[in-house]
């Protein structure tokens, strides 16, 4: 009876061991899409693991982005660590420093003998995303820039031409002030993300420099130098607004109120990712949404410069087996196809990541048919970027993000002017880059 | 004491009988604590590849950080807040209770409902209630002409985190002061009733008196609970803002820790935050005790 037993449990044991080699192999993948969106890259998943058998993509939601990204730094130090995981662009020096964690892209796609052509990328994504010897590091997948979004219907109200959203940020206090004054709405705008649209945009849309050192592309001992006269100025303004009740600020990191005022009709324009584009649409069902690039100041520069990205990229960790790369890279290669990435950037609102998923959009006459859709990539490829347009890179961004805020607050507040504030940014910013180059030396 | 012992002839049974208690307390207590005791005075980049060894430096730079004295005055603030606020609310719901004989126990149950909301869950709800936009709270202000709004002033949001910290833990402080309260005896005060004493000097000089072991404890457990377990109700209604001005210290732990990834500035922040706590006990019992009456 015992012996049977013990026979038994061997036998199972030996079924259990062997089934894996059989199954599928499984890939983890941690990411931070909610919503409709992890809706939306579930189906990404699922498609995979449709088209063909060896290989299975788990996708695991760890929550927002800095949550996944410390999630995946804490299961690293304990071996735990996913496959893939999703990293929000503000993390994308922390894991450029992590250079023993990571299993570079253009690597893995090389070792794995797996189409790889860098030129099919969109050329501000790949910029992003490169090292200094122009490897791309991360495999693009959602990326997104800021755009403007306006209440058609309260324009109208307004006696504004519904069709005719504002060019410059004179224009965006002129139609602020009629709206506000003619009682259309209650506030003329508001907007997400402080940090991302109205300090880093700011700087590159004006051909300001964000830092030194090409904006921390050039290494890790960059410096802040975002207290600019531009910025300083806007800072004036967003504070003068607020006094006057034009504009309404939205809360920090990402705004969570201000998409609220912008769909409940209480501020007339708002500015947000594109890739928030789905979800206001979606909310916004009393009114008519106008989409148009993002405000500048004309006294400042004629021709703005192109806007830069956000998102994410995904990332491959090491430590796994060869035979889960191996599906990583089938499955970067799946992600690559233009009809997945035309699919995943039409629904979601995100760039399309590829010229040839860019160009099939264009041949079913996507952008046609949705007037706006276009515009985030538009604003994006145009004109030619400048060292001050190409992005930033900087470590422990989240950071130096939260003492922006931090200080947007303080001026808000009538604490500090705006001068005082962004110098205090830049100060607390430097201490957070100097601290990073320390701990990454 | 007496000198009547028990001596057990086995020298291991008494450690064997001690052994679950003390490894729990070694693996979840003990173990964590040296662990972030030994990472404060480290140097180490997100994923552990390098780590040095810095002595002094976190402890110097966060008392040379204005962020951090800030929150230490907010972290103050707070926990006063919260503690006066759900004690004083518990006690006065508590008397009422104790008032009814037959549907006390209904109120009862339904008064500590609140303690089983998570505390991210209650901080949205306050969220909800308090949103400059679509809030109730805020609506109902502004026919009054207040303006409220916490995402650009301090105080309304210093308001907003103490109302949300309170709300949770006044059911708790409730179920004490029931308990409390139903201990008192009732001949006590029927005496005093008696000779001619009103019901606010009753409570004053005979039931507050005889509470008093029920409100020191409370005192320690609330306060332990601002300084260590509302940083998800922070989260979840200001995130810390405006300007930091609803960043307490724990709250600092893990924005600095969990967002920022600070690791060895984190733990430093999290010895000084024991330290505090152990300190405020040890005062508590080595000199408020002396004033209660058991």
């Amino acid at each position: 009876m015992y012996k049977n037993a013990l026979f038994l449990s061997a036998a199972l044991a030996a079924v259990l061991s062997a089934s894996p080699a059989t199954a599928q192999t499984e890939i983890t993948w941690w990411h931070a899409m909610s919503a409709e969106l992890g809706e939306k890259l579930e189906e990404v998943a699922q498609g995979f693991n449709e088209s063909q058998t060896e290989y299975k993509v788990t996708p695991v939601f760890k929550g927002t982005y800095p949550e996944t990204l410390t999630a995946a730094i804490a299961a690293f130090r304990a071996n735990e660590q996913p496959a893939i995981v999703q990293v929000y662009e503000v993390g994308t020096g922390t894991m450029m420093a992590a250079q023993g964690a990571v299993y570079p892209v253009h690597q893995l796609m090389t070792d794995k003998g797996e189409p790889w052509d860098p030129s099919g990328f969109l050329q501000p994504v790949v910029g992003y995303y490169s090292d200094t010897e122009g490897n791309i590091l991360s495999m693009p997948f959602n990326s997104s820039t800021p755009i403007f979004y306006y209440n058609k219907d309260v324009f109208e109200k307004a006696g504004l031409d519904p069709e005719v959203a504002p060019k410059t940020w004179a224009e965006v206090e002129e139609f602020s002030r009629k709206i506000v004054d003619s009682g259309a709405a209650k506030c003329g705008f508001t907007t997400a993300w402080i940090t991302w649209i109205h300090t880093e945009n700011m700087s590159a849309l004006h051909d300001q420099p964000f830092g030194t050192l090409q904006n921390g592309f050039g290494g890790p001992a960059a410096e802040f130098t975002f207290n600019n006269e531009v910025t300083v100025k806007h800072w004036d303004n967003l504070k003068r607004w607020s006094d006057e009740g034009l504009f309404q600020y939205g809360g920090p990191v990402g705004g969570a109120d201000a998409q609220p005022k912008f769909v409940s009709q209480e501020c007339a324009m708002f500015m947000n990712s594109s890739a928030g584009r789905a979800g206001v649409i979606r909310n916004a069902t009393d009114f008519e949404v106008g989409f148009a690039p993002l405000p500048y100041y004309d006294d400042v520069i004629e021709e703005p410069k192109n806007s830069i990205i956000g998102g994410a990229t995904l990332w491959v960790l090491n430590g796994k087996s060869d035979e889960v790369y191996n599906g990583v890279a089938k499955f970067f290669t799946y992600l690559s196809q233009p009809e997945v990435q035309a699919d995943w950037h039409q629904f979601t609102g995100y760039l399309p990541i590829t010229n040839a998923a860019y160009e099939l959009g264009q041949e079913q006459g996507y952008y046609e048919a949705n007037p706006g859709s276009d515009i985030a990539i538009e604003q994006i490829m145009r004109g030619t970027p400048s060292e001050n347009s190409k992005g930033v890179r900087f470590g422990n961004l989240t950071q130096a993000r939260d003492a922006v805020d931090a200080e947007f607050e303080a001026l808000l507040a009538g604490q500090k002017t705006a001068q005082e504030a962004l110098d205090s940014a830049v100060e607390r910013g430097n201490q957070i880059l100097r601290d990073f180059e320390a701990s990454n030396s | 004491m007496q000198s009547k012992r028990t001596i057990f002839p086995n020298k291991l049974l008494p450690y064997a009988l001690l052994a679950p208690q003390l490894i729990i307390t070694i693996i979840f207590f003990l173990w964590p604590a040296a662990q972030a005791v030994k990472s404060s005075f480290e140097r180490e980049d997100p994923f552990g590849f390098r780590t040095t060894f810095i002595w002094f430096q976190n402890y110097t730079r966060l008392f040379a950080e204005p962020g951090y004295l800030n929150a230490m005055g907010r972290s103050a603030l707070f926990a006063i807040g919260v503690t006066a606020l759900s004690m004083g609310v518990a006690l006065l719901l508590a008397i009422c209770v104790n008032r009814l004989l037959r549907s006390g126990k209904f109120y009862t149950t339904l008064l500590v409902w609140p303690y089983a909301v998570a505390p991210v869950v209650a901080g949205i709800l306050w969220w909800f209630m308090f949103n400059p936009t679509i809030g109730i709270v805020p609506y109902l202000l502004d026919a009054f002409g207040y303006r409220w709004n916490h995402r650009v002033n301090g105080n309304d949001a210093m308001i907003l985190v103490i109302i949300a910290a309170s709300w949770k833990q006044i059911s708790y402080n409730f179920l004490f002061f029931v308990a409390g309260l139903q201990s008192v005896p009732k001949s006590l005060v029927e005496a005093a009733a008696m000779d001619g004493a009103g019901p606010f000097k009753r409570f004053w000089t005979i039931v507050f008196p005889l509470l008093s072991p029920t409100t020191f404890f409370l005192m320690i457990v609330n306060i332990n609970y601002a300084m260590f377990d509302t940083f998800g109700i922070i989260d979840g209604t200001t995130g810390g803002g405006p300007a930091g001005s609803t960043t307490t210290l724990v709250y600092k732990v893990y924005a600095d820790g969990f967002l920022g990834l600070n690791i060895g500035s984190s733990s430093a922040q999290s010895v000084i935050l024991m330290l505090i706590v152990i300190i405020l006990t040890v005062v508590q019992f080595r000199w408020v005790e002396r004033r209660v009456q058991y």
